[in-house]
């Protein structure tokens, strides 16, 4: 296996996301191995600094992905997760952050085609960008910098 | 140290057909923290359960990871049998092999190491896992019905059947709502009083059923099994202990010639008044606003003329303070307010009507008896014109959407008025039939066949008045699709269903969610149709959407049974999912700094303010604090906390660092 | 605030009078009217049916050449004019690949922000509210004001409440001291085009439209479009050959309207220049 293989963490939330990627599943419909699902009960409880982390342990792209707009488990989780994000995305511009590396998405509990059609995606974006080590580097550095 | 147990399961052969379990078990054996690995069969045979059982015994597991199917499907079922082996549940975890895994990719190395990497990585999580106990809170068996039509007499009548308690608000003076306006009813055309009355009388006489007339929902605090709900009980001016209902005040009352609610307008009434015979409660109230007491201060007729003298002029608006473990929202619906449509000319010519008023025109206690006579002159009209979809799947008057009973109530209306009049000529101008229901079509085919009503596909443009005639223009886009003209004696607006003029305030007032034109969300549009996503606040009938009488019961009747079921515990148990606010040894008490963005991103109200204090009771602190009974763990809180003090069990910072770090350092 | 004017076709040529009563009642009210130097075609009718890139350029360089003379608002008395004006700069607005495609062969830029009005709107902001003091003498009798179809439509644009049943000009006329009768041919059609290929068409839709404000009494009909004033003036002997009978009320548009109730002559108002002879001193 000469080619790239990105490792991808998908941060979803429990009700529509992570049920239509078991719906992926029952359906049986393929896709790449290299995304790793993390559970969330609502996107709207994902810390973005995590993400942050992802890159700084090694991972070459991310999938933040929940319910739709208005389909909400808990009403609004899922805008306070967009207007996080959008003002993120803008954050980890300025920081230089390649902000290609991460794909938001909704997939909803009855689109389990849509979750294998953003694993792909997503898999294939980042096999192009090929390993992301520029944050690792700087992540690692600035440890070493503090355990001095 | 953890002594985590990791079970990996082939699910017959739908995990290990392309997944090497052997090999995953083995790897899940050497990883930190695991006391104990291995592969079988099927996990959850009983067999399998047995195993997991034993070797919490055996091992002294502190943790229990199965790596099987999804947590959708069996969490529950694993969790329990740790439970019953001692291990507190929530200790246990499940790792998705099979549907995100192994009935995802073929057979591969790759595979069998993204399943190490899932198995790793729950690893890494369950580590941190806390023991956590499920949340009890108790439930005041007492239901508040906001709304008295048959929707709201519906679920109240259930209810207190069921020997639960009930409190029935309702804001006009009577119960009864728009279903004792109706003259018959679709689609057995039996008269709409005569089967709702005794229902009327029915939740009166019951035990289990306090009745408040004149009344409204104040504030609701609270949450599921101890709602705390005020209730305004305007002042009706007489005192109903004394009252008799004899009904002499208002044959006597001067002021007679306010239009009736009750008769959409079409009939008068007095200002003491009971807004139909069949009133219940049958007792007068004073209309304050048309009172000439209340408006010059003279009169007072009623207070000389009335027996027992229970008139009470200086009565007050109450409130009434109510301790209730479930409410059921069954506030109904409104027709739209027709000045909407001048080009139709209703206000303009008063032989321009809604289907509400026609309702009133052919009810045998309207105000013509039943007949079907004119507005303007009382002639019986001889020819007719409703138009279906007046407002309703219309962009441009803001209700895209289908009002549902149209179709068929106006069917209705044509076949009544065929029924009484007949030599008539009825005509519907119509979008679209839709008449799915049990009997329905037929019922629309006898409109047709049988009665003679003719159906035209098309809008109609506008109505004017020439010659004594409304001449109604439209269009007829079938075949011969030409403009039509009809010269016609009435015409009957099927005005769209819309939500009550206080509903967005209701919401708001109960927290929960109503849609962009007002009407009251449900918690899942297929799965939870009656539940709202505040939980014990359910929704009864056509204020969560238009809908016909049956429809409406049956809701009424699943409201009922949801509430019947919180009421059948005395204790409620609640995944402990909830938000935290850490506490930690003086002199810091908590690392909170009482900024509150928790608060304001909480979608349930769930949390609020604690004051610590010392020994001398003075405050020194002013921290966040999570009510676990209204908190549904989302956890869009602990993302806000600038300070990370606030957690949520089972998805805390620890747990979901520790689950990403596991699976990026394999 | 610049207030620019965009005459069009029509204003110079067959509706000249509405063009000087307009200006007129401007001047007797003290606003100034400033013309779009070197204004072109609005593509008319014609150029949305056939060609929809120049349908909206034409109108798009006049939006242009009127931000370059910084005009706040544009007064566009010529309903057709309005409407392709106004579903221009609706179009530049909603699609911004559009306005770049466009910008481009234009070689402008458009900020896109000046307030379109028609003459309805800008009577109702600039002279209404001081109609009191300048009306000297009030008109007497019954009117049926024609807004014809296109100062409401298309409703998703217009955003008119009252787009089936509009009143704007009802109002003006009761100011004005005229009774507005309640009639059902507001905005009916008058034919439009068929002015030209079909007359017999206007003939009947007019003729219509005609009798119903004759029978319900009217004394003159109102209108604010050049179109509509074409065929229920101009086109008066098809109309009666439809109609089978004589019909001589006037029609006037409502800046006339205005004109007379302002005082101003009939030569000033324009009203000599019409086929049906205006002869509105009957009283009521």
């Amino acid at each position: 296996m000469n080619e790239f293989e990105p490792k991808i963490v998908a941060f979803v939330c429990n009700w529509c996301t992570y049920a239509g990627a078991d719906l992926t599943g029952t359906s049986r419909i393929k896709y790449a191995q290299n995304v790793k699902i993390i559970r969330f009960p609502c996107t709207g409880r994902i810390d973005f600094m995590l993400l942050l982390k992802s890159f700084g342990e090694g991972a070459d792209g991310i999938i933040v992905s929940g319910c739709h707009p208005n389909d909400c488990h808990y009403t609004s989780g899922n805008f306070h997760a967009r207007r996080r994000w959008i003002m993120f995305r803008g954050l980890l511009d300025m920081l230089g952050i390649d902000v290609r590396r991460i794909q938001y998405s909704w997939v909803s509990a009855a689109e389990g085609a849509k979750w294998a059609d953003v694993v792909n995606t997503t898999v294939t974006a980042i096999r192009e960008l090929g390993p992301y080590t520029d944050y690792a580097k700087v992540a690692g550095y600035l440890e070493k910098e503090a355990n001095v | 140290m953890s002594k985590i147990g990791v079970f990996i399961c082939h699910c017959g052969e739908n995990i290990s057909a392309t997944v090497d379990v052997v090999r995953v078990a083995e790897a899940a054996g050497k990883l930190e923290g695991v006391e104990f690995s291995t592969d079988y069969k099927y996990m959850c045979s009983d067999p399998g359960q047995t195993l997991i059982k034993q070797m919490i015994k055996e091992k002294g597991l502190t943790g229990v990871i199965v790596a099987a199917c999804s947590p959708r499907m069996h969490e529950p079922t694993f969790r329990k049998a740790c439970s019953s082996a001692g291990l507190n549940p929530y200790m246990c975890e499940m790792s998705n092999l099979r549907e995100h895994c192994s009935w995802v990719h073929d057979k591969s190395e790759a595979t069998t190491q993204k399943a190490i990497d899932l198995v790793r990585t729950l690893v890494g999580k369950v580590k941190y896992n806390k023991p956590l106990y499920s949340i009890k809170v108790p439930v005041t068996k007492t239901a508040l019905v906001i709304g008295g039509g048959i929707a709201g007499i519906q679920s109240s009548l259930d209810i207190a059947n069921a020997g639960h308690q009930v409190v029935l608000v309702e804001k006009d003076p009577s119960i009864g709502g728009h279903m004792s306006q109706l003259s018959e009813t679709f689609p057995t055309l039996d008269c709409s009083q005569c089967i709702l009355t005794p229902r009327m009388v029915e939740v009166a006489q019951h035990p289990n059923i306090k009745l408040l007339t004149y009344a409204e929902l104040e504030k609701l605090e609270g949450f599921i099994g101890n709602f705390k709900a005020t209730i305004r009980k305007k002042a009706k001016s007489i005192d109903e202990d004394l009252c008799t209902g004899c009904g002499t005040c208002i044959t006597k009352c001067p002021t007679k010639k306010i239009p009736s609610e009750f008769n959409t307008g079409l009939g008068k009434r007095t200002a003491i008044y009971v807004p139909f015979p069949q009133a219940v409660p049958n007792k007068p109230v004073i209309d304050k606003e048309n009172c000439l007491y209340y408006k010059n201060g003279k009169c007072k007729i009623c207070e000389k003329v009335c027996p027992t003298g229970a008139i009470r002029f200086d009565q007050e608006d109450e409130l009434v303070e109510l301790e209730v473990g479930a409410v059921v929202v069954a506030t109904g619906f409104d027709v739209m307010e027709p000045s909407k449509f001048s080009e139709y000319g209703y206000g303009k010519y008063k032989d321009v009507i809604t289907g509400l008023q026609f309702e009133r025109l052919a009810s045998a206690s309207g105000p013509t008896l039943g007949e079907i006579r004119r507005p303007s002159d009382g002639k019986i009209p001889e020819k007719i014109v409703f138009v279906a979809c007046a407002g309703s799947r219309d962009p441009s008057k803001g209700k895209p959407y289908c009002s549902k009973i149209c179709c068929m109530y106006t069917a209705k209306h044509a076949m009544l008025y065929q029924h009484k009049v007949h030599h008539g000529e009825s005509t519907i101008f119509y979008m679209d039939i839709r008449s799915a229901g049990k009997n329905y079509e037929e019922f629309v085919r006898r409109a047709i066949v049988e009665d003679d009503v003719k159906y035209i596909r098309g809008r109609v443009s506008k109505v004017y008045e020439e010659n004594g005639k409304l001449i109604v223009k439209g269009v007829d886009t079938l075949l011969n699709a030409k403009p039509v003209e009809i010269q016609a004696d009435m015409v009957v607006l099927a005005t769209a269903a819309v939500a009550n003029s206080g509903a967005e305030e209701l919401a708001q007032k109960m927290h929960i969610s109503y849609d962009a034109y007002n009407f009251f969300s449900e918690a899942h549009p297929k799965l939870k149709p009656v539940e709202t996503n505040t939980a014990g606040i359910f929704l009864a009938g056509a204020c969560q959407a238009p809908k016909d009488i049956p429809e409406t019961v049956s809701q009424a009747s699943g409201a009922a049974a949801k509430v019947a079921i919180l009421f059948s515990q005395d204790e409620l148990s609640r995944e402990p999912v909830v938000a935290v606010v850490n506490r930690s040894a003086p002199p810091l008490y908590s690392t909170c700094v009482g900024c509150f963005m928790c608060a304001t991103a909480c979608p349930y109200q769930a949390i609020g303010e604690e004051l610590i204090t010392n020994r001398k009771g003075e405050v020194i602190k002013r921290v966040a604090k999570v009510n676990p009974g209204l908190c549904q763990g989302c956890g869009t809180c602990v993302a806000f906390c600038r300070s990370k003090s606030i957690d949520i069990d089972g998805y805390s910072n620890e747990q979901m660092y520790s689950e990403v770090m596991a699976l990026l350092n394999d | 605030m610049k207030i620019g004017f965009y005459p069009g076709c029509s204003l110079t040529g067959s509706s000249r009078e509405y063009n000087e009563s307009l200006l007129a009642v401007a001047k007797v009210a003290g606003i100034e009217l400033c013309e779009i130097s070197d204004w072109n075609c609005c593509g008319s009718t014609a150029a949305h049916n056939l060609n929809r890139e120049l349908s909206v350029s034409l109108p798009a360089r006049n939006l242009a050449l009127a931000e370059l003379e910084e005009m706040d608002e544009l007064v566009v008395p010529c309903a057709a004019c309005y409407n392709r004006l106004v579903m221009t700069q609706h179009e530049l607005a909603e699609k911004p690949e559009i306005k770049a495609l466009i910008e481009g062969k234009l070689k402008m830029t458009l900020r896109n922000d000046i307030r379109i009005l028609n003459v309805l709107q800008f009577l109702e902001k600039h002279i209404v509210p001081r109609l009191d003091e300048l009306v000297k003498s009030p008109l007497t009798y019954d009117v049926a004001c024609y807004y014809g179809c296109l100062l409401v439509r298309p409703n998703q644009v217009m955003k008119d409440e009252r787009f089936e049943d509009p009143m704007t000009m009802d109002l003006i006329m009761q100011k004005l001291g005229a009774n507005a009768i309640d009639w059902p041919f507001k905005t009916e059609c008058c034919g439009a085009g068929f002015s030209v290929s079909k007359t017999e068409i206007v003939g009947e839709l007019s003729g219509k439209i005609v009798r119903s404000a004759v029978d319900r009494g009217a004394k003159a009909i109102v209108v604010a479009c050049p179109m509509c004033h074409f065929n229920l003036d101009m086109r008066r002997p098809v109309i009666e050959s439809y109609l089978q009978r004589k019909i001589d009320i006037p029609v006037i548009y409502i800046t006339q309207a205005i004109a007379l109730a302002m005082g101003l002559s009939a030569q000033q108002a324009g009203t000599q220049r019409h086929f049906v002879p205006v002869n509105l001193t009957v009283n009521r």
